[in-house]
C-alpha cells in the first residue's frame, strides 16, 4: 500500500490547496498518471503518482483550505489488493436542475465549477456566464486552441468562441494602433520591488502594464465601454477583463474588478487568484460578462505584436506582447532596452483613432513612472 | 293531516291488475335469486343488496306513479330499477361491469340510473338522497310542473340529519315529494328500537306537520292502494307526504352477512307473509289463477332473465382509456 | 377610445354579477342562509330580494346539507340554482351532497346527469373570526373531480365568474375571501362574463414566478412592488381556477424564471400548493434554479387575536424575504 500525500512541488511550498481529484475511489493508476490538481503560490500543477496500484482511499476533498505538504490525500493498493470502504463520500454537488441540463447539452464538467446560488448551488448563471466567457479570444488563441485535444468541455467552448468572434469580425470595423514601450524604467523599479519581498509575495511583471492600462483608461474612459444598440454605454467602473488559457484547450477572459483601486500587490493577489479560479472553473457569474476592455498577454510565448479581435460588446481590446531586449535610439544614441510592444484593436463604429493614440501615449507615459503605479 | 293506518286485508278488486303485479314482484324475486347466483359465480362483485321479501313496496308504489315523475331510491334498489321500467338486461350489464350497462359499468349494483325512466340513482349514502328528492320537486315547484318526486328510503335513514332537514325544508316551501318509509325493521344489523328512541316514524315525519299513513308493506294491493292515496294528495297539495310501508328483508343485508343480529324464526315467521307467496294464494283463492297459467308466467320471466344474462356476458367491457369520461360534461377537461 | 371605469367594490360585483345573471335567465335562483331579507351574511345579495322576489332568492333554514343537495336536485329537475354557503367551514355540513352527489353524479350515471350547479361560499383569514370562520379549504375542494373549483381576486372575476360558472354543464363552487369583500377598486362599465379555464399573469418579471390566488394575490402584488425596488422582476401569476388547473400557465412563467414561490393561504401538508409544486417539479424539473418553495399559513386553527392571526397567514414581508433569498442566494 502506499499513501498519495500533498506533493512539495519546490523549496519554498510548504502547503497546497487540493483543487480537484482527476481519479476516483477504484480506480487504476500507473506510474505517472495526473491523479490531481493542487494549487500553489505559482499557479496549478497536475500532480502525477509514483505508484502502480487502486486508489483505496480518498481521505481528503477538494476545497479552499491550505494543506501541509505530506499530509496524505489518497491511499493506493497494489493491484489486486482489497478495496476498504471508502471512508470519505464525496457528496452530490448542488446544481439547480436547469444548470445541469445546460451544463450537460454544452459538455460542461460541473465538478469543478462554483455555485453562486442559494447554499452555493450552482445555478443557470453560473453556466451561462462560462458560455458566455469562452467568446472571449483572439487570433493566436484561437490557433493554440484549435491544435490542442481532450476535453468534452472544448466542443462547447469552442463553438462560443466560433460564434463571438463571427459576430465580432462580421459587425465591427476595427482599427489597429501600436507603440513600442521601453520598459527598462519599470522593470528595474519591479526588480527592486521583489527584492525586499519573500518570494510568495513576488511581482509578475504582468501587473505593471495591467495596472497602467486601468489608470490610461481613466484619461481616455471611450475605451472602457459597451456598444449596445448603435451606443456607447462608458462603463463606471474600470474591470479588464484578462485572457486566460486553459489547460484543457480554450480561453476565458473573466473580469479583474477595479484594477484602477487596486495596489500592485492587491492585483497581484486578484490575478492569481482569477487565474487559479479560472483554471479550476470556479469563476462567478458576473465576472464572465462585466468587462469594460479586454487585455491580451502572451508574451510568455514570445508573441511580439498581437492584432486582437474585439470581445463584443466591448469597444476594444489591448494586446502585451514579450519584453524583450531591442536596439532603442534616444537623444541621438543607440542602446538595448527591454521593449514592450502594446496594441490596440479598437471599434472605429464608437470612436476613431485619435483616441486610440492618446490611449497608448497615455498608457507610455505611465510606464515611465512605475512608483506612480 | 290524513293518518291511514294498516287496514285489514282487502279482498282483491281487479283480476288484471292482481296478475300484473304478482308478475312485478315475481320478476324482482327471480332476477335477485338469478343475482345471487351470479355473484357467487363472480360475475357480479362489489356490494349486492337484495330486495327479496320487500317487493311488495316497490311494485305498490310504482303503480302510483307516472312515467313523468321522478324516484330517489337508495343502494337496495333493484326492484325500483325494474318496476320503472328498465330493461334487465341493462341493470344486469351494469352489475356485470359491461360497457351496456345504464351506467356503463361505472355505477354497479348500488348506482342504477336511468334518464328515460327519471331514476336519480341508486345512493349508497343513507339519507344521501333526501336533499336531491326537494331539491327535484324544487324545481318542478319554480317550473310549476305537476309532478311527483318519489324519495325511498329505509328506516335507518330517519336518524340522519338529512332526514330532518329535508323533511322540515319539503314542508317549509311546501314542496311535492312523496316519501316512501321502507321499514324492514334493521339498519343493517342494527333492529329498529336499538336505533330509534321513538319507534312510531310516522310521528316523526308529522313532527314538520307532514301528513302520514302506514300500510302493511307485504300487501302489495295495500301498499298500492296507500300509495295511490299518497301520491293523489301530493298532486292536489303540490306538498310532502310520508307513507310508511312496514316489510322485511329475507335475504341478509348484503351477500356478506351471517345474520348474527336475528333469529332464524324471527325470519321464517316473515316469510310466512311473503307477499308473493300471498297474493298467489289469493289469486288462487278468487280462480283467478291457476298452476299453469303461474308456470306460464315463471317461464316468460325465465327467459326474460336468461336474455338479460345473456345480453350481459355479450356486451364489452368499457375501454380504460375512456376511464375518465364524465368526470366533466366537457371531453378533455380534468 | 378610453375604457369607462367606474369604482366599486369586490361585494357590489359580486352583487352585480348575480343580478345579471338572475335578469338573463329564469331558471337562475339563489337560496342560503339569510340570502333574503338579511340582504346576505356579507350584504352581497343585497337588494335581490326586492327585485326578484322570494321565490328566486330564498332564505333557507339552517341545513346546509339539505339546501345544498336541494340545489344538486334542482339541477338535476332543470333549474340553476346558486346556493350559497355563509363560509367555507359551514360547507363541510354539506361536504356529503357535494363531495357524494354533486361530484359523483355524472360519473355514477355513466354520463346520464350532469349537475349544473353554482355554490358559492366565503373563505379564508383576515377579519379576527378565530377557528372556525376563517379557514382556507378551497384546496381541499381542488382535490375532487368532478366540481370545478374558482376563487376570483379581483373585481373583474367577482363581477365575470358567475355567469360562466352558470353556463358550465357541471358543479361549480366558487370560494370568495371574505377579507376582500369591502375592496375597492375600478371595473370596466362594460364588464362581463370571464374565462374560467385560464389562469392570469398579472405582472411580468423574469427573476421568479409568484403563483398564488383569492387574498394572496394582493400579498403578492404588494411584494412584487417591493421586489422591484431591489431590481427584481417577478411574474405574478394568478391561478383563479384551482380546478382544472391552468398548469401551462405557470409552467411557461417557470420556464422564463427558473424560480417558482408559490403562495396560498391554505395549510401546507398536501395543500393546492403541493399540487402546484408538484407539477412543477414533474413537468419543468430542468427547468428549475432553485427549488420550489411555498408560503403557506401556520399549521394550526385559526387565532383569534390578530397578532396571532396575521402570523398565521402569509404576509408580504415573508413573500419578499423569501423571493429574494431564491434569487441572491
Amino acid at each position: 500500500m502506499a499513501d498519495f500525500i500533498m506533493p512539495s512541488l519546490g523549496a519554498d511550498m510548504t502547503e497546497g490547496i487540493l483543487v480537484a481529484w482527476q481519479v476516483e475511489v477504484g480506480d487504476q493508476i500507473k506510474h505517472g498518471d495526473i491523479v490531481a490538481e493542487v494549487e500553489t503560490a505559482k499557479g496549478v500543477f497536475e500532480v502525477e503518482a509514483f505508484s502502480d496500484g487502486v486508489i483505496e482511499q480518498i481521505l481528503v476533498q477538494p476545497g479552499s483550505e491550505a494543506i501541509p505538504v505530506g499530509t496524505v490525500l489518497a491511499t493506493i493498493v497494489e493491484e489486486g489488493g482489497t478495496i476498504v470502504s471508502p471512508t470519505v463520500v464525496a457528496e452530490r454537488k448542488q446544481v439547480s436542475p436547469a444548470a445541469r441540463r445546460l451544463a450537460a447539452e454544452n459538455h460542461i464538467d460541473l465538478s469543478q465549477i462554483e455555485g453562486t446560488g442559494s447554499e452555493g448551488a450552482v445555478c443557470l448563471a453560473d453556466i451561462e456566464g462560462l458560455i458566455a466567457a469562452t467568446t472571449a479570444t483572439e487570433v493566436p488563441a484561437r490557433k493554440q486552441v484549435e491544435t490542442k485535444t481532450s476535453v468534452d468541455f472544448k466542443d462547447g467552448m469552442r463553438q462560443a468562441i466560433s460564434a463571438a468572434m463571427s459576430l465580432s469580425n462580421r459587425e465591427i470595423p476595427h482599427y489597429y494602433l501600436a507603440t513600442d514601450i521601453d520598459m527598462s524604467r519599470s522593470l528595474s523599479w519591479l526588480e527592486e520591488q521583489n527584492r525586499q519581498r519573500s518570494i510568495r509575495d513576488r511581482l509578475l511583471p504582468v501587473v505593471l502594464p495591467l495596472k497602467a492600462v486601468a489608470l490610461a483608461l481613466r484619461k481616455v474612459p471611450e475605451l472602457n465601454a459597451h456598444w449596445v444598440d448603435e451606443q456607447l454605454q462608458l462603463k463606471k467602473e474600470v474591470h479588464i477583463g484578462f485572457a486566460i488559457t486553459l489547460r484543457g484547450g480554450g480561453l476565458i477572459t473573466p473580469a479583474l474588478h477595479k484594477v484602477d483601486q487596486l495596489s500592485l500587490d492587491q492585483l497581484m493577489v486578484a490575478l492569481s487568484d482569477l487565474i487559479s479560479r479560472t483554471r479550476s472553473g470556479k469563476l462567478r457569474g458576473l465576472e464572465m460578462t462585466d468587462a469594460g476592455i479586454t487585455v491580451t498577454n502572451f508574451g510568455d510565448l514570445g508573441v511580439q505584436t498581437i492584432f486582437g479581435v474585439i470581445y463584443p460588446p466591448q469597444v476594444a481590446l489591448v494586446g502585451l506582447g514579450k519584453i524583450s531586449e531591442q536596439p532603442w535610439a534616444e537623444q541621438g544614441g543607440l542602446s538595448v532596452r527591454p521593449v514592450l510592444t502594446a496594441t490596440l484593436a479598437a471599434d472605429h463604429r464608437a470612436g476613431d483613432g485619435h483616441q486610440g493614440g492618446k490611449f497608448l501615449d497615455a498608457l507610455n507615459r505611465i510606464l515611465q513612472e512605475p512608483e506612480a503605479l | 293531516m290524513t293518518n291511514t293506518d294498516i287496514k285489514a286485508r282487502q279482498p282483491l278488486a281487479n283480476q288484471e291488475q292482481s296478475l300484473h303485479l304478482l308478475r312485478q314482484m315475481l320478476r324482482i324475486r327471480r332476477f335477485e335469486e338469478k343475482s345471487t347466483e351470479l355473484y357467487s359465480a363472480m360475475k357480479i362483485r362489489g356490494f349486492l343488496h337484495l330486495y327479496i321479501g320487500e317487493e311488495a313496496v316497490a311494485v305498490g308504489v310504482a303503480e302510483a306513479l307516472s312515467t313523468d315523475d321522478a324516484v330517489v331510491a337508495t343502494y337496495r334498489e333493484h326492484g325500483h330499477a325494474i318496476v320503472r321500467g328498465m330493461s334487465m338486461g341493462a341493470i344486469m350489464a351494469e352489475m356485470y361491469g359491461k360497457v351496456d350497462g345504464c351506467c356503463r359499468g361505472r355505477g354497479g349494483s348500488m348506482h342504477l340510473f336511468d334518464a328515460e325512466h327519471r331514476l336519480y340513482g341508486g345512493n349508497a349514502i343513507v339519507g344521501g338522497g333526501f336533499p336531491i328528492a326537494v331539491g327535484l320537486a324544487l324545481a318542478d315547484h319554480l317550473q310549476k310542473k305537476a309532478r311527483v318526486t318519489c324519495c325511498c328510503f329505509g328506516e335507518g335513514a330517519m336518524a340522519e340529519g338529512e332526514f330532518h332537514e329535508s323533511m322540515n325544508l319539503a314542508s317549509l316551501w311546501q314542496l311535492p315529494v312523496l316519501f316512501v318509509c321502507e321499514n324492514n325493521f334493521y339498519a343493517m344489523g342494527t333492529a329498529l328500537e336499538l336505533s330509534e328512541s321513538v319507534v312510531d316514524l310516522s310521528s316523526k315525519a308529522a313532527a314538520y306537520a307532514v301528513p302520514t299513513a302506514t300500510v302493511d308493506g307485504m300487501d302489495v294491493i295495500a301498499v298500492a292502494e296507500a300509495a295511490k292515496k299518497a301520491s293523489d294528495t301530493v298532486r292536489e297539495t303540490g306538498a310532502p307526504f310520508f307513507l310508511e310501508c312496514r316489510t322485511y328483508r329475507f335475504r341478509p343485508h348484503s351477500m356478506f352477512d351471517p345474520e348474527l343480529y336475528r333469529s332464524k324464526q324471527e325470519v321464517d315467521g316473515w316469510k310466512q307473509r311473503c307477499p308473493i307467496l300471498s297474493l298467489t294464494n289469493r289469486l288462487k283463492e278468487k280462480g283467478w289463477i291457476d298452476d299453469s297459467t303461474l308456470e306460464k308466467l315463471e317461464e316468460d320471466i325465465a327467459t326474460e332473465i336468461a336474455s338479460a344474462v345473456d345480453f350481459a356476458e355479450q356486451s364489452e367491457w368499457e375501454s380504460v382509456e375512456d376511464l375518465t369520461r364524465f368526470v366533466y360534461s366537457d371531453v378533455g377537461v380534468n | 377610445m378610453e375604457q369607462q371605469l367606474r369604482k366599486m367594490t369586490y361585494r357590489d360585483a359580486l352583487n352585480e354579477g348575480l343580478r345579471e345573471a338572475l335578469q338573463k335567465d329564469e331558471r337562475v335562483f339563489l337560496m342560503g342562509e339569510d340570502v333574503g331579507r338579511y340582504g346576505g351574511c356579507f350584504a352581497v345579495s343585497k337588494g335581490l330580494l326586492d327585485e326578484f322576489g322570494p321565490e328566486r332568492i330564498r332564505d333557507t333554514p339552517l341545513s346546509e346539507s339539505a339546501f345544498t343537495g336541494a340545489g344538486i336536485g334542482a339541477a338535476l329537475g332543470g333549474m340553476r340554482p346558486i346556493v350559497e354557503i355563509m363560509t367555507v367551514n359551514f360547507s363541510l355540513l354539506a361536504l356529503d351532497q357535494i363531495m357524494n352527489n354533486a361530484a359523483t353524479y355524472l360519473h355514477m350515471s355513466g354520463g346520464l346527469f350532469n349537475v349544473p350547479l353554482v355554490i358559492r361560499m366565503a373563505t379564508g383569514g383576515g377579519k379576527q373570526l378565530a377557528a372556525q370562520h376563517s379557514h382556507s379549504l378551497e384546496g381541499w375542494y381542488a382535490h375532487i373531480p368532478g366540481i370545478k373549483v374558482l376563487c376570483p381576486a379581483t373585481l373583474e372575476d367577482a363581477r365575470g365568474m358567475l355567469w360562466s360558472a352558470l353556463l358550465d354543464p357541471d358543479p361549480v363552487l366558487i370560494f370568495e375571501p371574505a377579507v376582500l369583500y369591502p375592496m375597492e377598486r375600478t371595473l370596466a362599465v362594460d364588464a362581463g362574463p370571464v374565462a374560467i379555464d385560464k389562469a392570469k399573469l398579472h405582472r411580468e418579471g423574469k427573476d421568479l414566478s409568484l403563483i398564488s390566488y383569492g387574498s394572496c394575490l394582493h400579498k403578492c402584488f404588494d411584494a412584487a412592488a417591493i421586489l422591484a425596488e431591489d431590481g427584481i422582476e417577478v411574474d405574478v401569476i394568478d391561478l383563479r381556477t384551482l380546478r382544472p388547473l391552468d398548469t401551462e400557465s405557470f409552467l411557461t412563467s417557470v420556464a422564463k424564471t427558473h424560480r417558482a414561490l408559490i403562495v396560498d393561504e391554505g395549510w401546507r401538508s398536501g395543500s393546492l400548493a403541493a399540487e402546484v409544486s408538484a407539477r412543477i417539479m414533474e413537468q419543468a424539473f430542468y427547468q428549475l434554479d432553485a427549488p420550489v418553495e411555498r408560503i403557506c399559513s401556520a399549521e394550526v386553527p385559526m387565532p383569534y387575536a390578530k397578532h396571532m392571526e396575521e402570523a398565521a397567514l402569509p404576509q408580504v414581508a415573508s413573500i419578499v424575504a423569501t423571493a429574494r433569498r431564491m434569487v441572491h442566494g
